[in-house]
């Protein structure tokens, strides 16, 4: 989605600073954080809203992200609202937890600053991180800039604590590139969040000592295999709370989030690039030079990458000769994950598929500036191998 | 201060951890939870470690607890008991719970001394009102008695067998009550299964203070130890009397032994007992055995001169020679 200028009041902040203005608004009962760059900004500014009395969560500074998500865990079976924030390693060590927590259907809002993962430790961005995630059972949300990642953490909060839904909802922007660069955000009035999110009403909360509850049991084959089926369908129903969401977001804001990507001048386009956060502006500008010179490109951006729109991006591509899924993350040994969900819709949902094409791109942080993304192109009109994994200002 | 007529009340009032659960005949595990359980008059939520207390007491759809209880996993327990915790200080302030809630912390030697340090060690420091219970039976028993940093200098292990080169662990257990007592918390106490009163009287206290409180109980584990099953109350009482396991408290600081035995037992008393320790009674390992009591001699000195400050506090009188018709065919078995 592009940042229009609006007629309302714009803030001039960074992504990090729009997530935390997300999180005061949303205000938690309980915020167990850790630091690690890119994220530290988000609870750095979050904390200086609570030390200032904007808002009164209870912040845990803990001694890791294994304990952040642990802690995370336990107060939201104990029945409070939780948020946290976390990057790459911090995520890693998280992960463990991270499973737990989908599994133990906490509603936990996960604000992730994407970034590259060690060795060697790098702390630039790439997707790596959420990557590493992907089958942990929480939903995954990209965001491109800041207003997004301020937008998608309400609409997570919500999303997440929907009956039908209750698993951890991540919402990643990237690292540095969003995080740390600052843009005109339309926040929302503070009302008008609290009424989208609402009151927060645990199921079955520890904290009820009248109605003593075992949590985290030990589940043997003979049943184990039903609980995670019902993981299946909390991902599933997320599918349709999230269009329903959108419906109610576009009430309060004047930002209209439809379906489950941004489609940007696809209906028509011949070529198209599949492209997760915020490369994808660099994207839309290259689009636009390319229909200058008539060729006819258009772009397909994910909101969400779990649980993953299949069939929808299936259709939405059908029309076009080529697609190229340009993935910031890979998978030692195979390809590149965005690429391999997409090489999966096209061949279960599409008798005519479109040439299929993935480039590697921006690992570290590498640079990825509109010519290769306009090479790109050049690679799908001259009708390139589809068989060669492609990387994209790599040195060879 | 309770008494076992008023710990038996309490438990027809509330059953709070029931027999429905698959904890060997003769753990320490169960007396240890329901003597604490029983011992805390307020509502209580559990927080389990991963280990031999959860995987027995919770295998879906059944459960033997009573009361709010939560497992995350191995490493985590005090980080889990921080957010529940934190979670309930934050509803109350928002006036979404009311009463007064405690919070209890089970974790074996495993899930503290070695892979849940850190936790432990941040939740201390942050000063979470919670108590942490670490039974200690001094291996991963769940696991099949693997080598913990709880296992004694010489024991056997699976992982630190006893053979040609080796005579079992080789490094001495870390003093976990000690490392605890540095985070200068409130309340922090070692206490036995052996002896209910005292280890009832610390958790009283343990609960009243504001903020972290820490409870290191010697719990036996006739599998993992080798002895009878109907020994387990007598071997840990072995453990105090030969000053192995000292019951001692550190209140706010200042070190108190609750137990001065009259006649120190030596360690052999202890040792003999169990199979870990049957290879260091073999010919030639006199050595070894003058070593563990020069070991416990020492400590036994450097707690005695912490605690000088304050008198040994009272203790009561007990009786604990005791012998059964089943604990004699065990034995036989085991010979």
């Amino acid at each position: 989605m592009r940042v229009a200028p609006e007629q309302k009041r714009l803030t001039l902040i960074t992504g990090a600073e729009a997530a935390a203005h997300a999180m005061r608004q949303i205000n938690p009962d309980v915020v167990p954080v850790y630091p690690i760059t890119p994220q530290t900004p988000i609870i750095e500014t979050f904390a200086q809203f609570v030390a200032d009395g904007q808002c009164d969560s209870e912040i845990i500074n803990v001694e890791s992200e294994h304990s952040a998500m642990s802690a995370a865990v336990g107060a939201s079976c104990a029945g409070a609202r939780v948020m946290t924030a976390t990057s790459s390693q911090g995520l890693a060590l998280m992960l463990e937890i991270v499973y737990i927590a989908a599994s133990m259907r906490c509603p936990i809002v996960i604000a992730v600053g994407s970034r590259a993962l060690s060795g060697p430790i790098n702390i630039h961005c790439d997707h790596s991180d959420s990557m590493m995630a992907r089958d942990a059972g929480c939903v995954q949300i990209f965001a491109e800039n800041a207003q997004e990642a301020y937008d998608l953490m309400i609409i997570a909060q919500r999303l997440a604590e929907d009956r039908r839904v209750l698993v951890p909802v991540m919402v990643m922007q990237d690292g540095f590139t969003i995080t740390h660069s600052a843009e005109p955000v339309a926040l929302l009035p503070d009302e008008s969040v609290r009424e989208f999110v609402g009151r927060y009403e645990p199921l079955y909360p520890l904290l009820d000592t009248d109605r003593p509850t075992t949590q985290g049991p030990f589940a043997l084959p003979d049943y184990y295999f039903e609980l995670k089926r019902q993981q299946v369908d909390a991902l599933e129903a997320a599918r349709t709370v999230w269009l329903e969401l959108q419906e109610r977001f576009a009430e309060i804001s004047d930002r209209r989030y439809k379906g489950f990507f941004e489609e940007y001048k696809l209906r028509d386009a011949d070529y198209a690039l599949v492209i997760l956060s915020s490369t994808a502006g660099t994207a839309k500008v290259v689009i636009d030079r390319l229909r200058r010179k008539g060729i006819k490109v258009g772009l397909l951006r994910p909101w969400l990458f779990r649980p993953f729109p299949a069939e929808e991006i299936a259709q939405a591509l059908a029309h076009v000769r080529a697609v190229a899924v340009l993935d910031r993350a890979i998978s030692f040994g195979s390809w590149g994950p965005l690429y391999l969900e997409i090489s999966a819709a096209l061949g279960r949902h599409l008798q005519q598929k479109p040439v299929l094409y993935n480039y590697i791109y921006g690992l570290g942080g590498r640079d990825t500036p509109p010519e290769l993304l306009a090479s790109v192109v050049t690679d799908m009109q001259n009708e390139g191998d589809p068989a060669v994994l492609r990387y994209l200002g790599l040195r060879e | 201060m309770p008494n076992t007529k008023e710990l038996a009340r309490h438990e027809e009032v509330q059953k709070r951890f029931t027999g429905a659960h698959a904890l060997c005949a003769g753990c320490g595990i169960p007396i240890c939870v329901r003597t604490i359980l029983n011992a805390i008059e307020e509502p209580v939520v559990a927080i389990n470690a991963t280990g031999c207390l959860e995987v027995a007491t919770t295998r879906y759809p059944t459960t033997a607890w009573n009361i709010p209880w939560i497992h995350v996993a191995f490493e985590n327990a005090a980080a889990v008991a921080s957010g529940v915790e934190t979670a309930y200080r934050a509803l109350r302030r928002r006036g979404k719970v009311s009463q007064e809630i405690r919070f209890v912390a089970f974790g074996g030697d495993g899930g503290t001394y070695d892979i849940g340090l850190q936790a432990l060690s941040g939740a201390l420091e942050r000063g979470h009102r919670f108590l942490y219970v670490c039974y200690d039976n001094e291996a991963y028993m769940n696991t099949g008695n693997q080598r913990s940093g709880a296992t004694p200098f010489a024991a056997q292990t699976s992982t630190a067998p006893v053979g040609e080169r080796s005579f079992g662990k080789s490094q001495r257990r870390k003093d976990l009550t000690e490392i605890v007592a540095a985070h200068h918390v409130p309340y922090v106490a070692q206490a036995s299964i052996s002896d209910w009163y005292d280890l009832a009287v610390k958790v009283r206290k343990a609960v009243s203070v504001d903020g972290p409180a820490f409870l290191n109980v010697l719990s036996t584990c006739p599998r993992g130890w080798g002895h009878p099953s109907d020994q387990s109350i007598k071997i840990a009482r072995l453990g105090v009397e030969t000053c192995y396991w000292p019951l001692y408290e550190i209140i706010e600081g200042r070190w108190q032994l609750n137990y001065i035995p009259e006649e120190r037992l030596p360690i052999t008393e202890w040792l003999r007992p169990q199979r870990r320790f049957a290879h260091l009674f073999e010919p030639g390992k006199e050595a070894l055995l003058a070593q563990i009591q020069r070991q416990v001699d020492a400590d036994w000195e450097k707690l005695l001169r912490r605690c000088e400050d304050l008198p040994p506090a009272p203790f009561p009188k007990r009786e604990w020679e005791f012998s059964s018709p089943v604990g004699e065919r065990q034995r036989e078995i085991w010979r």
